[in-house]
């Protein structure tokens, strides 16, 4: 029988990468995050599994060790709440345009600036435009359950290696701090750096007598040659989209309304979705699990069936940008959303969507 | 003497010196005359004579040595500015069997890499930190950096650098020597025969101690820029030596190693 256990978010996420077979984690504490790091050194993986555990002295240099760590071929991961993760966007940038995979987990709290400790989906456009410098994209998983924390970190770094891209783990500080039950996987091993040389024949692990070195770097200075490589990282990013969608539905097939959400945002809307029902409003929920890939074609299909989209987001309104433009006018689309930490109840929920695109009560 | 043709001198038996292995055959982009090609080689040397091109990385900097993974033959990664000590204490964690080493200028290290470099250095990270000190910004075209002397003119101090306003040069090398983690801290120059030799026992030291795994070794390299400081090479070196040397002095500033 498979091994249960009752976590928070935070904590799924440590127990994950260390039964993942990770080799090393490096971040610097941020609320409502620092369970991750604190599991960890608690844990001693390093006596375990051998994977290393180091608190950095800012997420300028976690993100780096993560580069470090991403270019010899190792599984790395780092953690960060909203700030932390601005800070990390220089180096986001640089793994992207190097080519190095890696798992970042933002645990994202509400902003601008310092903001609160509470949970927010403000994150968005950063997560999912492009946080730092350059065409890039990172691909973003958005877990709405701690069962998701734990199985995102497995699946990033899968995703992550196959590309050679970093994957996000875009999730809030209600999703972190919250418990539920988690279903455990069997330990697995970490790579010998043999099996990685032969895994990945990128990886700096020391030139082998004979053969050409590897260089692990984002820079050519020759436009001709920079344009080229653009455009092989853009050809990638186009097979991303093309086969790693990934999306839920809850009663979609007879909605008339659909709400459009993810993470938190999306389980308040599941809780709407039955006060709605009762009271034979025929609403359903499309959750978006990949940010980036968004899965746009799929909503567009939906859109030509309903008569109304609510993106619900605790943000201003950010994902229902990339709704509308998958929409593509063919159905009313609405935003709601509530701002500085605060979770919107199922009630507002379904008020919103009765003011927004009903017509009213 | 006997005659030696050209062709007598081209043979191997006849050879007194030849490019080490360790370097690639790629032309340097550094300006004829500047000192980093010369710390490149000492480095490589190293690494030839210690054979450990198969378990070395190192890591580049942002500035005039960003190309150097071009003209290292190693595994090499390419860090942000300043970031570099950062990047290798995840490299060597991860493979405590290898050697690391980064490779810095002085606006990387010293200015927007301070923070990493002292927390490096701090938890005594087992890699080998080169720190190579021209006080300019020569990538970027002669600006001001942590290290630019008082007085000294640069693009961005066209009047010469006034400490009231833009800051003392930035000894960073004492500094780092104060921390426990450091066992190896030493400043030396490339401009000479002999000041070469005693750069390049400097850094084979300071790769040696790798294998003791007791702390980081650094070594400072204080390098002309003949172009940013708009001098001929033979000037800069004279300049170099009049001026730098007394406010950044040759020597061994501490060595922990063999003294416990």
């Amino acid at each position: 029988m498979k091994e249960l256990r009752l976590m928070k978010g935070n904590e799924a996420i440590s127990e994950a990468a260390i039964r993942d077979g990770c080799d090393g984690y490096f971040g610097y504490p941020i609320t409502p995050q620092s369970e991750i790091l604190e599991y960890l050194m608690a844990e001693r993986p390093y006596e375990k599994t051998g994977m290393i555990v180091l608190q950095a002295e800012s997420e300028v240099a976690s993100i780096n060790m993560v580069y470090g760590g991403a270019a010899c071929g190792k599984k790395v991961f780092t953690s960060s709440s909203s700030p932390g993760i601005s800070l990390m966007q220089e180096g986001l940038s640089y793994m992207a345009g190097a080519e190095l995979p890696a798992v970042i987990v933002n645990v994202v709290r509400g902003g601008p600036g310092l903001g609160t400790i509470q949970p927010s989906q403000a994150d968005y456009f950063q997560s999912v435009k492009g946080g730092g410098h350059g065409d890039y994209k990172l691909i973003t998983l958005a877990p709405a359950s701690v069962q998701e924390m734990y199985d995102f970190v497995g699946l990033g770094f899968e995703i992550a290696f196959r590309y050679r891209n970093p994957v996000l783990i875009l999730s809030d500080g209600a999703i972190g701090q919250m418990m539920e039950k988690v279903y455990l996987t069997e330990q697995k091993t970490r790579l010998t750096n043999e099996e990685i040389r032969e895994k990945y024949p990128w990886a700096t692990l020391g030139k082998v007598p004979g053969k050409h070195r590897n260089i692990i770097t984002s820079l050519e200075l020759e436009s001709a040659k920079q344009e080229k490589v653009n455009i092989r990282i853009q050809a990638k990013y186009r097979e991303v989209e093309k086969n790693e969608v990934r999306y839920e539905e809850i009663l979609t097939e007879d909605a008339e309304y659909i709400f459009v959400a993810y993470g938190t945002s999306s389980r308040i809307c599941q809780k709407s979705i039955e006060l709605g029902r009762a009271k034979g409003m025929k609403i359903g929920l499309f959750r978006p699990i990949t940010l980036y890939p968004f899965p746009s074609e799929r909503i567009n299909e939906l859109a030509g069936k309903c008569k109304g989209m609510l993106s619900v987001e605790m943000s201003a309104g950010q994902m229902v940008e990339d709704v509308k433009l998958a929409v593509e006018g063919k159905t009313k689309v609405a935003h709601f959303g509530r701002l500085g930490g605060i979770i919107p109840s199922p009630v507002e929920v379904i008020n919103a969507i009765e003011e927004k695109l009903m017509g009213g009560k | 003497m006997a005659n030696i043709t050209d062709e007598d001198i081209r043979k191997p038996e006849n050879l007194v010196y030849s490019r080490t292995k360790v370097l690639t055959e790629n032309i340097m982009s550094y300006c004829p005359g500047c000192g980093h090609g010369t710390a490149h080689r000492i480095i490589a040397e190293v690494i030839e004579e210690m054979g450990i091109q198969d378990k070395t990385v190192g890591i580049a900097p942002v500035g005039c040595s960003v190309l150097a993974y071009n003209f290292f033959d190693l595994d090499m990664q390419q860090a942000p500015h300043g970031r570099a000590p950062a990047v290798g204490t995840a490299v060597k964690r991860l493979l405590p069997d290898h050697f690391v080493f980064t490779y810095q200028g002085d606006g990387d290290l010293a200015a927007i890499g301070t923070a990493e470099t002292i927390h490096a250095c701090n938890r005594g990270e087992n890699i080998t930190m080169i720190f190579i000190n021209n006080g300019i910004y020569g990538m970027t075209g002669g600006q001001m950096a942590p290290t630019t002397l008082p007085g000294m003119k640069s693009s961005t101090s066209p009047y010469g650098r006034d400490v009231a306003t833009m800051g003392n040069p930035l000894k960073i090398t004492e500094l780092l020597a104060q921390l426990p983690g450091t066992i190896y801290v030493a400043r030396h120059a490339v401009h000479t025969p002999a000041a070469v030799r005693k750069a390049k026992k400097a850094v084979r030291k300071a790769f040696e101690n790798q294998k003791l795994n007791k702390g980081t070794s650094f070594v400072e390299i204080v390098s002309n820029c003949n172009s940013g400081w708009k001098m001929t090479p033979n000037q800069s070196n004279k300049w170099m030596v009049d001026h730098m040397f007394p406010y950044y002095p040759m020597g061994e500033i501490k060595d922990t190693v063999g003294k416990e």
